[in-house]
């Protein structure tokens, strides 16, 4: 992929096979992808092409996530949405 | 004309159902096509945990035939007989057939694949527990999906990853001749011709506010199919899981409660001792569901919207929450906000399963009256996996027996198809206007102005079903949510989209999956009432026909395909005659081959249930077993969260 990833498309990339991964997901990139810095981004556009059960593992810190993702995957495990 | 391509077969749907069909016909070296809205190895069958059901007697002593016995059960005697028994007895060959195909069982000690009990399992025709679901660990939806996909690529099907089905082409005829799709990518439609089309699209339990389902099991076949003129089937069944996170849907596996857990309603009342005052929060699925329903409707739900009840399990100690639920722990942090060391955590029934949908046989072709018969298949249209109604599940699906639907009549459907397209070998003339059909579909979003927003008449709608059409129905809360679900229909004509583009238009896949989801939604028992005051079910285990009465619906509803026996004598069973006492013969199989059964005395109504509360339609029906057993799961002295 070239560049800045397409948003429309991640948000076609965050609909999974796991509700909990739909609900994460979707939680992290309405509050939050934009504000992040290009690099975490692009990191999170590549988590998008894990394997489902790799995500699930990572975000519910059964599993730590390989280096690259570390951030991300904090991000995605400590947004919420706004009161 | 739109660009076209044309295959032998096109399959649309890349769960376990997809997969194992379209791996049949490029078996055959036939060219095969398969559309999936999402990368095929993230479809929603990656979900299912607990495993796949077949009578491999690994672990217990077992055989096809009390696997066929407890299925027949568990549907509540509604399901197809001979269907249960061709999935009960093709189970091992199927599981031997995925062990050679690679898919990593876990394993015993003396090497056979492992075995795991859930609820509903017995042996010997309703004795002790049998123990026999096959699992590759906690995750064998998505060892099958991954196992059958590369069997796929090696066997050349071709794969349309992101690709959305609009709709069937069907001719004048009836014949269905491929169907017309969306590249997601480019916005573009094109048109996918074919002699035999196949559904696998998956349920649609995304139809309720809070479901256990992944946000693409919108039902998409379910829309297409009635859009074509063919009706659906038992719509009314769906299961509900008792306790899921409000909203958002993750479920709290009943392991928590086995752990012991409670659930206390607004006024801190341990209310289960009401409903069920032996088994208490331990009770069967349906009863928790049920309980917890009439826990919210006579107001002493707990939040700002009185839509929930507590789980507790602070008494557990932070020690043992820590070292045994931390799965549970950390869903409950993620999505309630609540730390289960502190807080409770709120719960409510979600939609789990759909044990409706496509009519379809044992074959995987599309059944309906279509000409003269009452169940003619419709040809060149197949449907598999959870988007058809075989009906093999009945009013209930036994946990593990839904992957086992798939690979079974994935497999059947593709060998009947095989066996079509050679009877079939000339392709038919494509009547256009049907394409214009859909594609005006399409324009009509594309153009779409109004008020009206896409996830605004969602949510609406998954509020009524959620309460009207949950796990608590009444004749008249049925009524009442049509005429609300109506009017929601009648204002989705002014919603329009909030962006307008067309690479990767999120809003406007959604537009359609909601058409989708609107499109079948009246497919509840306000069609068929049951008597009103009386008991539906004067003990639990029988055939509870009441709720079968054909009644005027809005759209075809499918009655047939059931075993004559059953359904002779429907009408006067609803009303409380025909219906056979306990230790009376209940003719349960084909009379030519597993003859009758005592109607057994240990079959007794769920505590609670007894004073005919006149609405409750069985959503999960697991009440079988009065208190079925649901052994926590362990992994390294941890509970984890395993769901069938
Ligand atoms: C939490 C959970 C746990 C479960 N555990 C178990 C278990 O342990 N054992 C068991 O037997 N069952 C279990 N189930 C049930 C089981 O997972 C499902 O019933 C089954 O996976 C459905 O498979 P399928 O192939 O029919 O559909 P899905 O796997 O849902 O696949 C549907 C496919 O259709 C495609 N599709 C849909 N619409 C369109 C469209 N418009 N255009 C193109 N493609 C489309 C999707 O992309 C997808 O590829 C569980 C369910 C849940 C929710």
């Amino acid at each position: 992929m070239d560049g800045q990833p397409n948003p429309s498309r991640l948000r076609w990339l965050c609909r999974r096979g796991m509700l909990e991964l739909d609900a994460w997901l979707a939680r992290f990139l309405d509050v939050r992808y934009s504000q992040l810095p290009a690099d975490q981004q692009t990191a999170f556009a590549r988590l998008l092409d894990q394997d489902d059960m790799a995500l699930f593992d990572w975000f519910t810190g059964e599993q730590e996530p390989p280096a690259e993702f570390r951030v991300v995957v904090d991000e995605i495990r400590t947004t919420r949405y706004p009161r | 004309m739109i660009p076209k391509r044309t295959f032998d077969a096109v399959i649309i749907g890349g769960g376990g159902a997809g997969l194992r069909a379209a791996l049949q016909l490029s078996q055959a070296n036939l060219k095969v096509a398969l559309l999936s809205k999402v990368f095929p190895t993230r479809s929603h069958t990656v979900s299912a945990q607990g495993g796949i059901t077949a009578a491999l007697a690994n672990v217990s002593e077992d055989n096809w035939h009390w696997h066929m016995y407890d299925t027949v059960k568990g549907s509540d005697y509604l399901g197809d007989q001979d269907a249960i028994e061709f999935m009960c007895r093709n189970a091992l060959p199927a599981v031997y057939e995925l062990e050679h195909m690679g898919l990593p069982f876990s394993r015993l000690d003396n090497g056979k694949i492992y075995q795991r009990p859930f609820g509903g399992q017995s042996k010997n025709y309703g004795g002790e527990q049998a123990i026999r679901t096959c699992a590759a660990a906690d995750r064998t939806g998505h060892a099958l999906l991954h196992t059958l996909y590369q069997r796929n690529i090696a066997a050349r099907t071709q794969f349309f990853d992101e690709f959305f089905a609009l709709d069937l082409v069907r001719d004048e005829e009836g014949y269905v001749l491929g169907v017309v799709a969306l590249e997601i990518e480019t916005g573009e439609p094109c048109l996918f011709e074919s002699r035999a089309t196949l559904l696998a699209t998956g349920g649609a339990c995304r139809i309720f506010r809070h479901s256990t389902n992944a946000h693409i099991n919108t039902g998409d076949g379910l829309g297409m199919v009635l859009r074509a003129g063919l009706p659906l089937e038992d719509m009314e069944f769906w299961q509900f899981h008792p306790t899921g996170i409000p909203e958002v849907g993750s479920l709290i596996s009943e392991g928590v409660r086995g752990e012991g857990g409670y659930l206390v309603n607004k006024d801190g009342e341990k209310f289960m001792k009401r409903y069920a005052p032996n088994a208490l929060d331990l009770a069967s699925r349906d009863v928790v569901a049920r309980s917890i329903a009439q826990e919210i409707r006579a107001g002493r739900g707990c939040g700002e919207h009185g839509d929930y009840v507590h789980l507790k399990i602070e008494h557990l100690g932070a020690e043992k929450i820590k070292a045994r639920l931390p799965g549970i722990r950390e869903l409950s942090m993620q999505f309630a906000g609540a730390d289960p060391i502190t807080d409770p955590i709120p719960v409510t029934p979600t939609a789990h399963y759909m044990m409706g949908g496509i009519p379809s046989n044992m074959h995987g072709q599309v059944v309906a009256p279509v000409r003269t018969g009452p169940e003619e298949a419709v040809p060149g249209l197949y449907a598999v996996g959870e988007c058809a109604c075989v009906s093999v599940h009945g009013a209930n699906r036994l946990g593990g027996n839904s992957l086992l639907d798939l690979v079974v009549f994935g497999r059947a459907a593709g060998q009947h198809m095989i066996e079509y397209l050679r009877e079939n070998p000339f392709p038919r003339t494509l009547p256009e206007e049907q394409v214009d059909k859909a594609l005006a579909r399409l324009a009509r979003w594309e153009k779409s102005k109004g008020s009206e927003t896409v996830a605004g008449l969602r949510v609406e709608m998954q509020k009524i079903m959620q309460d009207h059409c949950g796990v608590y129905r009444t004749e008249a809360l049925l009524k009442e949510g049509l005429e609300l679900l109506d009017k929601v229909e009648a204002r989705l004509p002014d919603a329009a989209l909030s962006d307008q583009s067309k690479m990767f238009n999120t809003a406007r896949l959604e537009a359609l999956e909601l058409e989708n989801l609107t499109g079948h939604r009246p497919g509840y028992p306000g069609f068929r009432p049951g008597p009103h005051g009386k008991p539906r079910r004067p003990y639990p285990g029988r055939p509870s026909q009441a709720g079968r009465r054909p009644v005027a619906a809005p759209y075809p509803v499918f009655q047939g395909k059931r075993h004559p026996g059953l359904q002779a004598g429907a009408a006067e069973a609803a009303d409380g005659g025909d219906l056979p006492a306990e230790g009376e013969d209940l003719l349960m199989m084909n009379p030519d081959r597993i003859v009758s059964i005592r109607v057994p005395p240990f079959v007794k109504p769920p505590s609670g249930d007894e004073g005919g509360q006149g609405g409750f339609f069985h959503a999960p029906v697991w009440q079988l077993l009065s208190n079925p057993p649901q052994p926590p799961f362990t992994k390294g002295g941890r509970t984890v969260r395993v769901q069938s």
